[in-house]
């Protein structure tokens, strides 16, 4: 098992780094140049020249990209300039490693952006997670077992209905008339824990984490019953009908441990996808998280935040399938044994 | 003096968009202590159903069950569901064909048969898995203290069915169906199964239903034998009246189409041509008409208009068949015989 997950790892840290090449040459791919961008509207075209070397976007693609996984072994200087280190030390911002690369429009390093925003991201899935899992599983089970009745038709025409709201537009209507327009919660600022304490966090938390959880919960609904009813069916529930269990025991311990199994899977997924920045409703929210910052850097073409979220990401659902993969074989004994 | 399992114009019936299943129409039998019933006929025949339905396995929102069953005196069909589920799998208990998919993937062989013992018993988990340890060793498992922890799939097929068994007779049921308990297995095990079962019958002295398309497996077991088609018995008799002289053109193919490897390699299998009739739309008159290949003996069109009576046969009153043909016996022995057994012929001759 340890050496299925040092090979998967070890697997996903060269898909990782194929994944920061592809990022590199497709932003130079654009026309945009990216030294106009952090020098300004004003600056002349030796201004930009200038900017462009200091920040070393002049140098050849593949020569930039080597420096980059330098950065990320070793650690770099920015500007990495030996003079201006010696004249003026108080310029250069040093970057240890992991270094991911340093935001000129920020004026910070791409790790202290994501430091700042990946607790804010982190929390709204987090909120959004509990709500839509419990939910999702709990109404997708209430659907199964009631299957073919008004409960069950109902239940399954919401979370169609639900499903198809856009999440700007749940958003907005949560903030607007929640919040703003009757008055029943505060209207929402992120609050961290060790700022404001559990309560506050948890407080600010509600109206995105709900946002959220509408979504997926209507999606995780529809898999819940549909697992759930395919495990109704299956020979073993049969056998342990026959056996005179109650159909409460059926139900949870029979049919209910086959049909969640799939749903491992999923939520590991869709939660690492999540954690790296839910983009829409962190700008509804204007919740500083990390789908705002790539939504920023992106408008900015911030090319070194970009990445940086980028390998973030990927490196958030390579391990999210390492986890689902080794928790399978913890449900799962056939994946165990052999 | 009714006896101990006695099944009353069973019908097991399935609404659906396109109309009624009538995937059992009106079965009825008998079966004593001790004895053992084989209940034979191709797949979609509704053994398995009429099977179910005595265990009231059937939910009430798919299927609609009507009829009698009595066991014991007491009609199955008239209890509560929860007086039903009391009852299921302590006095009738269910071997099911393919032991892989019936067992639970994710919990221990032990876990699962000692689960189907404490429904029943207010015993500790303790009591429970020794005495699932028991039940392992009496269907012969080898080292049944430490296979009990095993999961299903690190079993044999013969093993898993061995402890299908288990399970089921672990409650001492007064009553076992088996349906199809060797279909899944290779041969040498079908036969170590069907003994293992034999002695534990004789053991537990349980009422048996073995439901099978395996005539071998009828003329090994089966005392009373019940051919099935299109949810009704088309013939009924003891093992030996069904399997030396049917006189039901349906069970003459079943028996043509078993192999024989001890005959001569030229003589040829015969199956019965087309396929099991639809259960929705089931064909006018016996059922078995379009497939038949001895109609041209019956007058007229009795067999598309009439559906027979389950009459007494030409030779004994306990023989029971559902044909129109005049004279069965005769035909089987002189057309039908010759074609399945030709040696067996010529010896008598």
């Amino acid at each position: 098992m340890l050496a299925y997950v040092i090979r998967r790892m070890f697997v996903g840290v060269i898909m990782l780094i194929v994944m920061s090449l592809v990022t590199f040459v497709l932003f130079f791919a654009s026309p945009i140049d990216p030294g106009r961008y952090a020098c300004g509207k004003n600056c002349s075209a030796a201004q930009i020249k200038q900017t462009n070397k200091s920040l070393g976007y002049d140098k050849p693609v593949i020569v930039q990209w080597t420096d980059f996984l330098q950065g990320v072994v070793k650690g770099r200087d920015y500007p990495d300039d030996p003079e201006l280190r010696a004249a003026a030390p108080q310029l250069v911002t040093h970057c240890p490693a992991p270094c991911f690369g340093y935001s000129v429009v920020n004026t910070k390093t791409v790790n202290t952006l994501m430091k700042e925003a990946f607790p804010v991201s982190l929390s709204i899935s987090l909120a959004a997670l509990v709500l839509w899992l419990f939910f999702g599983v709990l109404f997708g089970v209430i659907a199964a077992v009631k299957r073919g009745t008004i409960i069950d038709r109902g239940i399954v025409a919401i979370a169609l209905v639900l499903y198809a709201f856009p999440a700007f537009f749940i958003g907005l209507f949560l903030l607007k008339f929640v919040a703003i327009k009757w008055q029943l919660v505060d209207v929402p600022v992120y609050s961290p824990i060790a700022e404001g304490g559990v309560g506050m966090w948890l407080t600010s938390l509600l109206l995105p984490g709900i946002t959220l959880a509408v979504l997926y919960m209507a999606g995780y609904v529809r898999m819940t019953r549909a697992f759930v009813l395919e495990s109704m069916g299956e020979d073993y529930v049969r056998t342990a009908r026959a056996k005179g269990l109650k159909s409460r025991r059926v139900l949870f311990k029979h049919s209910m441990r086959a049909a969640l199994t799939p749903l491992v899977t999923l939520v590991g997924l869709d939660f690492a996808g999540l954690m790296g920045g839910a983009i829409i409703t962190e700008t509804v929210f204007n919740y500083n998280g990390l789908g705002k910052l790539a939504i920023d850097a992106n408008n900015t073409n911030d090319l070194p935040t970009i990445i940086g979220l980028v390998l973030l990401l990927g490196t958030f659902v390579i391990v999210a399938n390492i986890i689902v993969d080794v928790l399978y074989a913890v449900i799962d004994p056939r994946v165990r044994v052999g | 003096m009714s006896s101990f399992l006695s099944v009353r114009d069973l019908k097991v019936h399935f609404p659906t968009v396109d109309g009624i299943v009538k995937a059992t129409d009106g079965l009825s039998f008998d079966l004593e202590k001790g004895k053992t019933l084989g209940i034979v006929g191709e797949s979609g025949s509704g053994k398995s159903v009429s099977s179910s339905a005595i265990l009231g396995l059937h939910r009430k929102t798919s299927a609609i069950v009507s009829g009698e069953i009595l066991l014991d005196g007491t009609d199955l069909l008239k209890l509560s569901d929860e007086q039903m589920r009391r009852r299921r799998g302590k006095d009738v208990a269910m071997i099911f064909q393919d032991p892989l998919s019936a067992m639970h993937p994710y919990y221990t062989v032990g876990n699962q048969i000692g689960e189907a013992y404490r429904v029943h018993h207010n015993v500790s988990k303790k009591a429970a898995r020794a005495r699932s340890i028991e039940m392992l060793d009496r269907v012969g498992i080898p080292q049944p203290d430490r296979r009990v922890d095993d999961y299903p799939h690190q079993f044999s097929g013969g093993m898993r069915q061995r402890a299908m068994i288990a399970m089921g007779l672990i409650n001492n049921p007064s009553l076992l169906i088996a349906d199809e308990p060797t279909t899944a297995l290779d041969v040498t095990v079908q036969a170590q199964i069907l003994d293992l079962l034999q002695d534990l019958q004789k053991e537990f002295e349980s009422a048996v239903i073995i439901i099978t398309h395996d005539l071998g497996v009828i003329a090994e077991m089966a005392d009373d034998v019940l051919v099935m088609y299109a949810g009704r018995a088309v013939e009924v008799g003891t093992g030996k009246e069904i399997l030396t002289h049917p006189e039901m053109p349906y069970t003459w193919g079943l028996l043509s189409s078993v192999p024989d490897v001890t005959g001569d390699t030229d003589s040829r299998l015969i199956p019965i041509p087309g396929n099991p009739p639809s259960l929705l739309n089931p064909p006018s008159g016996c059922a078995f008409h379009p497939r038949c290949t001895h109609r041209d003996k019956v007058p007229g069109d009795l067999c598309v208009t009439t559906l027979p009576d389950l009459v007494p046969g030409t030779r004994t009153e306990t023989h029971l068949k559902r044909c129109h043909l005049a004279n069965p016996d005769a035909i089987f022995e002189q057309e039908v015989l010759p074609e399945i057994a030709p040696d067996l012929v010529e010896e008598q001759r």
